[in-house]
């Protein structure tokens, strides 16, 4: 399945500074491995040192969270996009 | 270098003072040419994390998109975000490490009982290992000097 992944700027550094990346895949899962090993420098970015996505990095297929969905498991269909949506966090150390 | 006029800084230490002594927080949209940065607005939003807002913050996915969509209404981009540090100083802790984003600026600014005292802005290291400060630059004067995390 040919699917689009939009980029957010955050990360296009590490992307070839490309805004959106074309690649075929037929699960999210599929997807983002296929991105990674394509763009090995974003998966520090993306995954925890437990090769889970971290937690502030959401993944949608067609503007729905794949939390809802099926997860890394979410099959796509062909011409589907997938926006990677950062979410912000932090504060003091107490 | 992120070039800040005096006045969004006071409007960013305002909000901290308004929240005080919950963390603010809010988006910084602007120019961006090469790492120079400029930020031409400020949108405030809303703490989303009910449970600890004296020690954390949170802008959700749903907020980000707005932020960008704002931005891109203006043609200006998404340039980072700022947060308050009440009773904490105006450096990233190890939590804001955990969850930063490379390429954004984080603009902290430091608010004690109730009073805005330093104002500091940090970019997160391409191996995640730690900040660099970044300058900022008022209309008249650079305010802070890079000279990394204290």
């Amino acid at each position: 399945m040919a699917v689009k992944v939009i980029i957010p700027t955050p990360l296009r550094a590490y992307a070839g500074k490309q805004q959106s990346v074309e690649l075929e895949a037929a699960t999210v899962g599929e997807a983002l491995s296929a991105l990674t090993n394509r763009f090995g420098e974003l998966k520090k970015h993306l995954y925890a040192d437990d090769g889970r996505l971290r937690s502030f990095v959401n993944v949608y297929v067609n503007d729905e969270d794949i939390r809802y969905l099926e997860k890394d498991q979410t099959h796509l269909r062909e011409g589907d996009t997938i926006s990677i949506v950062p979410s912000i966090a932090g504060g003091t150390r107490h | 270098m992120l070039r800040v006029r005096e006045e969004l800084l006071g409007r960013i230490r305002a909000h901290g003072v308004k929240t005080y002594p919950h963390e603010c927080c809010g988006a910084l949209l602007g120019r961006d040419s090469d790492g120079s940065r400029e930020v031409i607005e400020l949108l405030e939003l809303a703490n989303r994390r009910l449970d600890s807002p004296r020690n954390r913050f949170e802008v959700t996915p749903d907020d980000v998109r707005l932020a960008e969509r704002t931005g891109r209404e203006k043609k200006l981009e998404l340039l980072g975000w700022y947060h308050s540090h009440p009773d904490a100083p105006a450096r990233p802790s190890e939590y804001d490490r955990d969850h930063a984003w490379p390429w954004y600026s984080y603009l902290i600014v430091s608010v004690e009982k109730g009073e805005p005292r330093d104002t500091k802005s940090w970019r997160l290291q391409d191996d995640r290992s730690g900040y660099e400060l970044e300058a900022i630059e008022t209309a008249d004067r650079v305010t802070s000097i890079p000279s990394g995390p204290g």
